[in-house]
């Protein structure tokens, strides 16, 4: 399953083309323009239309520039701009009056956060092929700790080529570099050295290929990890692009670990990573501007001007954020990244040379890697609650599969049963498109489960075998179908029966009626009451008949008043303010046997001059 | 034709049954009153589709409670400790007028063994419902349906049918909102009404008494018609009393005080509060 906000198949060639612009102006697409080209008439760009979707999205060219523009203290400034923008001198914060006056055949698109903040949540799924822990740097970045995974992928540099790959394969401009710490990974990446740069030809065609899949707002920065043996690597941003904030993505992948011995705190840097760290500007420590101008002022001027400068005095003029950033920079503090989900107790996975393009195979090989997580599950004598899988398709697609279960299992066969259901009922086939690539499968919750000794007679346990029903009828209808009636100690009757999963274990038991006494209460309660016209003798007396559902009703037996008094501490104003209306209860039989039960709502004088009538339930 | 018209009517009943299986006795489970049981052929069969009807729609609390009540008998098991009993309904119905908890107490059914589950729609329910029918740990299931449903034709009954014949859990399917009896694999059809119930002291409502009427039963005779009183504490049916009959008060009724200078301490008065 894609991320929020993403297409359905976000792949670049299945993208739909004309259809999706027209209906993705307003919602989470926004700000994506699917490539362009196919379309004809170059028509002027909208004036300044205020509604989002009135934007004129056929306005787009290819050949003209893109920005993206934000509404600052009433004014349209522009937020965030492609190559083309930049290359003709427009940048961000600048009014766009003033950019159409410089440039005349600007377009100029609302700029959408949240469809940018869902775009780079699909694009941390994306990457979350490479390792469990991948942390967001808002609004373009994203920082892969790669500790341990590297060899998975032929090494840091190859993990990265391939990082690199797959990101550019999904339209964006990508920096990268590889560090020690997040933070060293994050700087380098983001304001590291542009030499090595690409040449002109491709990094034209790498503006062109950002140009038509991501507005200029969307960067990747791949986090920059600095590999052991790979120098402090920062592929070089093309090299139009000066280094404003906005502009290309960044993707940092730092190696969490590596360096890391012993109790040490302090990472050890490799002399390419330490120069490369040294040589960054100011800005990449992150302070705030102040402090930034200040130790401008002071004639600082890289990083490695303030490396070997004693903390105390440092902290004393500029502030102790100041040292600590420059420390977690240059790996003096051991620094993690919070990755954005846990990575699950248990998983597996497994990758193919080729793309696989069957259901079927996809559906044996979760039914290996379940055997596998099974195994682990039962070494540690534990079961799991819910098992999530996910479907990596070639294209870059991603398919979630996830079952819950009532109560831990680790019995492969019941999960792939229950995989199998959960694929049968999709709404949305699975798509496998031009085949899957990874399977992932993970254990997100499990508990603990001890062996069980199967009965001497053969006999299965009665409540495995309903615990699997349900697990089975839940996949399929929903996990909030199936619910047990537990009691609500309170007297008011339509709160009395509330419905809980089926697995709960800790509901009070229900009171067992008075021997000899018959129904006291109704088996189905009518909800909301119905009204009816009733005749009584007195007005706060017994009814005598009554008219509901167009029938008259005469009674023939009736028993009560039983009152039953508004909970007033279940109002706002408690008892001070109006409690509420009284209610008394009758059961009661009409001349063809049917028995209502039926209240009068509000006593007579006391709380209302009319008391209305309602039938509340109906007996067996 | 001319020759099994003369055949001796007991002799034709079993031959009519002999396409269908014998049911073993085992699976008999008596209702509790003499003469239902004797049209059954020694009671109700378990793992069999069974329908019921209300006869108006008035009498839909009363068909309800019917399926509560066949549900008890065929577990067997009145209290807590008897096996789950799955009810599926559509979600309109529970909606409008949702399961009470105290009530199905009431009829002796405890809350806590009944699995409700709420399906979308009838084709969901009946696909849950042959899902159920397979699963031997349940004590029952009931559907709930209302109308004529065009999925719910002799084929998905039949389905329902075997599967429980399976599993010898039983179905009970409740046709409520309107329903017309069609051709179904059920093994009997019950129509079910309210009758009024044997007061008791104060002309307060008694307990619950049905109208019952055995319209078809495969292999066998229909066309019976019965008045039974639900028992909750035996949980059994027992024929209804004679009209005019009052029941004594119960043993932890309602009672004034013992000594009460009006002297109606024990003269069985039901106070109501």
């Amino acid at each position: 399953m894609t991320a929020p906000g993403t297409p359905a198949g976000a792949s670049p060639s299945e993208r739909p083309f004309g259809a999706s612009r027209a209906h993705g102006a307003g919602g989470g697409t926004g700000s994506r323009i699917p490539g362009r080209g196919n379309r004809a008439g170059e028509r002027a760009p909208a004036p300044m239309p205020p509604e989002p979707h009135a934007w004129d999205w056929d306005a787009v060219s290819p050949e003209r520039p893109l920005v993206f523009i934000e509404k600052q203290q009433g004014a349209f400034r522009l937020h965030a701009l492609d190559a083309d923008a930049l290359a003709l001198g427009l940048a961000p914060g600048m009014a766009l009056a003033d950019a159409r006056a410089r440039v005349p055949g600007l377009i100029a698109l609302p700029h959408d956060p949240a469809a940018e903040a869902a775009w780079l949540e699909w694009l941390a799924d994306l990457a979350d092929r490479y390792t469990p822990m991948v942390a967001l740097d808002p609004p373009d970045g994203l920082i892969l700790d790669i500790a341990g995974c590297a060899h998975l992928f032929g090494g840091e540099a190859a993990l990265a080529d391939d990082a690199v790959r797959l990101m550019r394969g999904q339209g964006l401009r990508v920096r990268h570099a590889c560090a020690a710490t997040p933070e060293a990974a994050l700087a380098l990446a983001r304001y590291g050295s542009d030499d090595g740069g690409e040449s002109d030809s491709s990094s034209r065609a790498l503006r062109t290929a950002q140009k038509q899949e991501l507005p200029a707002s969307k960067g990747i920065r791949a986090p920059a990890q600095a590999g052991a043996q790979s120098p402090a690597a920062v592929r070089s941003r093309p090299g139009l692009l000066p280094a404003q904030e906005h502009g290309d993505g960044i993707c940092s992948l730092h190696a969490g670990g590596r360096g890391r011995e012993g109790n040490d705190a302090s990472i050890s840097l490799s002399p390419q990573e330490t120069a490369a760290l040294r040589a960054l500007p100011l800005i990449a420590l992150r302070v705030a501007p102040d402090v930034r101008h200040a130790l401008r002022a002071a004639g600082f001027v890289t990083l490695g001007d303030l490396a070997d400068l004693p903390p105390a005095p440092l902290a004393a003029r500029f502030g102790a954020t100041l040292v600590e950033r420059r420390d977690r920079l240059l790996g003096r503090i051991d620094s993690r990244i919070i990755p954005r989900r846990l990575p699950p107790p248990i998983h597996a996975e497994r990758r193919f040379a080729e793309p696989i393009a069957h259901v079927g195979t996809v559906m044996a090989v979760l039914g290996d890697l379940l055997g596998a997580a099974c195994a682990i599950l039962a070494e540690r004598r534990q079961g799991g609650r819910r098992f999530a899988a996910r479907l990596y398709r070639s294209d870059g697609a991603m398919r979630d599969l996830a079952v819950e279960t009532g109560r831990p299992v680790r019995d492969p066969a019941i999960v792939l049963r229950l995989f199998d259901e959960r694929v049968e009922t999709l709404a949305d086939p699975l798509d496998p498109g031009f085949g899957f690539d990874i399977v992932r499968l993970a254990v997100p919750l499990v508990e603990a489960l001890e062996a069980a000794q199967d009965r001497l007679d053969g006999a299965r346990d009665r409540a495995d075998d309903l615990a699997a029903l349900l697990d089975r009828l839940a996949v399929r209808a929903g996990p909030r179908r199936f619910r047990r009636l537990a009691p609500r100690d309170t007297h008011m009757p339509e709160r009395a029966t509330r419905l809980v999963p089926v697995a709960a274990g800790d509901c009070p038991g229900w009171d067992a009626p008075e021997p000899g006494e018959p129904p006291l209460r109704p088996l189905a309660l009518l909800d909301p009451p119905e009204r009816i016209e009733v005749i009584a003798q007195v007005p706060d007396g017994p009814p005598r008949q009554f008219r509901w559902r167009r029938g008259l009703h005469r009674i023939v037996r009736q028993e009560g008043p039983e009152r039953i008094a508004p909970e007033w501490w279940r109002r706002p104003e408690g008892h001070a303010g109006d409690p509420g209306l009284t209610r008394d209860y009758y059961r009661v039989e009409d001349e063809s046997g049917r028995r209502f039960w039926l209240f009068r709502h509000g006593l007579y004088e006391r709380e209302t001059d009319g008391p209305d009538w309602y039938v509340h339930g109906l007996f067996a | 034709m001319y020759e099994s018209s003369r055949l001796h009517p007991a002799l034709r009943r079993a031959l009519a049954g002999a396409g269908a299986p014998m049911l073993p006795r085992a699976s008999l489970r008596p209702l509790g009153v003499d003469a239902i049981d004797r049209a059954l052929g020694g009671g109700l069969a378990a793992g069999r589709l069974h329908e019921l009807f209300p006869r108006e729609a008035g009498d839909e609390a009363s068909a309800m409670g019917f399926a509560v009540m066949l549900a008890l008998r065929l577990t067997g098991a009145a209290g807590p400790g008897g096996p789950p009993l799955l009810w599926l309904r559509e979600e309109a119905a529970q909606r409008r007028a949702p399961l009470h908890g105290p009530g199905l107490a009431d009829l002796g059914l405890d809350p806590a063994r009944l699995v409700l589950g709420v399906l979308p729609d009838v084709k969901a329910l009946l696909r849950a419902g042959v899902d159920a029918l397979r699963c031997a740990a349940l004590g029952g299931v009931v559907l709930e349906l209302g109308g004529n449903p065009p999925l719910l034709d002799l084929t998905a009954s039949r389905r329902l049918s075997l599967a429980a014949e399976a599993s010898g859990v039983t179905p009970l399917l409740l046709r409520l909102r309107g329903a017309r009896p069609d051709p179904s694999a059920a093994q009997t059809r019950w129509q079910v009404a309210s009758a009024p119930c044997a007061p008791l002291a104060a002309d307060a409502p008694g307990h619950a008494m049905l109208d019952l009427a055995l319209l078809r039963q495969r292999g066998g005779p229909g066309g019976f018609e019965w008045k039974v009183e639900w028992d909750r504490d035996a949980a059994s049916f027992r024929p209804a009393a004679l009209p005019g009959a009052r029941l004594p008060l119960p043993a932890g009724g309602y009672r004034p005080a013992v000594g009460g200078d009006d002297g109606a301490g024990d003269a069985g008065w039901r106070i109501a509060i």
